[in-house]
């Protein structure tokens, strides 16, 4: 049944509307993208091709190479902290104590709420003069004057990254917690008859088993950080004087601010092949991953 | 032989000593979860540093909400509002005129998102669930691939084939970029359950004649609904959450703005007025909130059926 050749025409009837929809909508502005990044077009209707012109501007002129550094260090940061905290918050909320489903629920917000909204707020906790954590943080005593956590390029590296953190913190919790349920308990009593103590328990029965989870989740993860887009350009539009300006805010600012379609193609294609990369490595990681659960 | 295996089970149905202690153990607490008590503590201090990160620029938020312009522009800080007020619950209706429109226009863009992206995501998930074809699984990698690219990066295309369209500056320019980006993992997830599915059901149906579109809307549909549930509840909130760039580029007229672009215009005034920005903020998310408090256990399965092996 499922191999004749009615069932093959069939399965591709019902897959037409979405292969359509994906080819007209991504691959075909993919395909643009790479051919724009050969010309010189801008906002006049015509344009010509330049060769490698583009690629050569963006690589000698400028500080291309400090802004590729500059967000895969961005990047790494807010991964790892991630995952360190989603993973703090899953073992806390996996404690058999009250109200673990309440807690559950009070995760979810910022990841519920438009991200745009939640960084709205952020940009009001990091007001130097009246915001809540320079505002705490002179009431403790803990600095002399106001703190401007926007208006400074390292802070603002890490205020930002303590922002991406927090949008991304309930997903990888809640993602950690139900991977962490899944794992039998026999194992955990077998352990805890043979008197091993909980530190022990969650660092030689947890986090083996866990480590599909944890690889997974780093990589769907790496690459959202790294495309990641509305809180730079909400908190500080890369500023101030480009120290926050990743990839992705790079691009639009050359691509939307400055009308240069051609040199942010280039760009983008530079965005296109770090992603692949990663890509490749997520594809080969489940591999791995589900090859090993076979044995 | 029949008598010994009546004894056998009245004494099982009937002995208490059989029956008790399995109750009691599900009763009481196992020995292995009991901890003692500053183990307690320390739990309830870490979940509480762990909720306070998460929920701060909430709290903050409403508590700024609360504060009066005066209060808020003056120095030392307090966290609590005094004679606080819900003037700008009442103010900000006048200050972003549109902006009930701007609530409306989340949810409509975010409900249109949802209804395309099942009707194209149903027929491919049961098409890749299904049938063998030739490419099946480079199509497959290939749909999620999409999902590794944002549409940050393909903005300056995109915007091209809006114009082209004739879409710049209508709902459609929001809509129909949000959904591209999201059928991908949509198939996915939904296939996943739609594997679940015995394939004898279909089987049956063919031997007794059915068609196969017959099969797909009466066998499959009424058996996949609560996985089209889970996919639809996952499309709403990533359509809902990640509405900005798209809105941001490609339209331009104040009365289609979502709510978070409806609000950046407000945002980038010289002065911001942080109070009713906030309470606005708070009237927009809260139908969201209370829905979400009702269907997490949706969201969880989601997010965990999503991003599982194949």
């Amino acid at each position: 049944m499922t191999s004749s050749r009615s069932a093959v025409t069939f399965a591709l009837l019902l897959l037409a509307p979405a292969l359509i929809y994906i080819l007209t909508i991504v691959a075909y502005p993919l395909v643009d993208t790479i051919i724009l990044s050969f010309t010189n077009a801008a906002l006049r209707p015509t344009y010509d091709f330049v060769g490698w012109a583009n690629y050569q501007r963006i690589f000698t002129a400028g500080n291309f190479t400090e802004v590729i550094i500059r967000t895969l260090v961005w990047t790494f940061f807010s991964v790892s902290i991630k995952m360190i905290i989603g993973m703090c918050g899953a073992v806390l909320l996996n404690a058999a104590v009250p109200g673990q489903t309440v807690f559950r629920i009070l995760t979810m917000p910022p990841w519920i709420v438009p991200m745009a909204i939640g960084i709205y707020m952020w940009a009001w906790m990091y007001n130097g003069n009246f915001g809540m954590i320079s505002g705490m943080l002179q009431n403790f005593g803990l600095t002399n004057g106001p703190v401007a956590f926007l208006a400074y390029g390292h802070t603002a590296f890490w205020a930002t990254i303590v922002t991406d953190v927090w949008i991304g913190v309930p997903m990888v919790t809640i993602y950690f917690l139900a991977s962490m349920q899944s794992i039998s308990r026999d194992l955990y009593e077998a352990a805890w008859t043979d008197g091993a103590g909980r530190f022990y328990r969650w660092r030689r029965i947890t986090l083996p088993l866990m480590l599909p989870a944890i690889v997974t989740m780093s990589l769907l993860s790496l690459i959202a950080t790294f495309n990641s887009f509305d809180i730079i350009y909400i908190l500080t539009n890369g500023g101030p004087s480009g120290q926050t300006t990743t990839m992705i805010i790079d691009t639009y600012k050359t691509a939307m601010g400055s009308r240069k379609y051609g040199e942010g193609a280039a760009r983008a294609v530079v965005i296109c092949i770090f992603v692949s990369i990663f890509c490749l490595v997520y594809f080969r990681a489940v591999r791995k991953l589900s090859q090993g659960e076979v044995k | 032989m029949s008598d010994v295996a009546r004894t056998e089970e009245i004494a099982a149905v009937e002995s208490p000593a059989l029956v008790k202690p399995a109750s009691r153990v599900r009763s009481a607490k196992p020995m292995i979860d009991r901890y003692k008590w500053y183990e307690v503590a320390s739990i309830y201090l870490g979940i509480a540093v762990f909720l306070f990160f998460v929920l701060a620029p909430f709290i903050e938020g409403f508590l700024v909400s609360l504060k009066p312009l005066a209060q808020l522009f003056s120095t030392p800080y307090s966290f609590i509002p005094k004679n606080g007020s819900f003037d700008a619950y009442v103010n900000m209706w006048t200050s972003v005129p549109m902006l009930g429109m701007h609530i409306f226009n989340s949810f409509f863009i975010s409900s249109v998102v949802t209804l395309i992206v099942i009707a194209v995501v149903v027929p491919a998930a049961y098409a890749f669930a299904r049938f063998q074809f030739p490419a099946s699984g480079l199509m497959l990698a290939g749909f999620l691939a999409v999902n590794m690219f944002s549409g940050a990066v393909l903005l300056i295309p995109l915007f091209r084939l809006m114009r082209g369209f004739g879409m710049l500056n209508t709902y459609w320019a929001m809509i129909v970029p949000g959904a591209a980006f999201l059928i991908p993992s949509s198939i996915f997830l939904l296939r996943t359950y739609m594997l679940r599915i015995p394939r004898e059901l279909d089987e049956a149906a063919w031997v007794d004649g059915a068609s196969r579109l017959y099969t797909l809307r009466r066998v499959i549909l009424p058996l996949a609904m609560p996985g089209i549930v889970v996919v639809a509840i996952m499309t709403f909130i990533g359509a809902y959450a990640q509405q900005f760039i798209f809105a941001l580029t490609f339209n331009s007229k104040t009365e289609y703005m979502p709510l978070p672009v409806g609000l950046f215009a407000f945002f980038g005034k010289q002065e911001v007025q942080w109070n009713e920005l906030m309470a606005a903020s708070f009237v927009g998310i809260l139908p969201v909130m209370i829905v979400i408090v009702f269907l997490q256990r949706y969201l969880v399965a989601g997010l965990t059926a999503g991003a599982v092996k194949q």
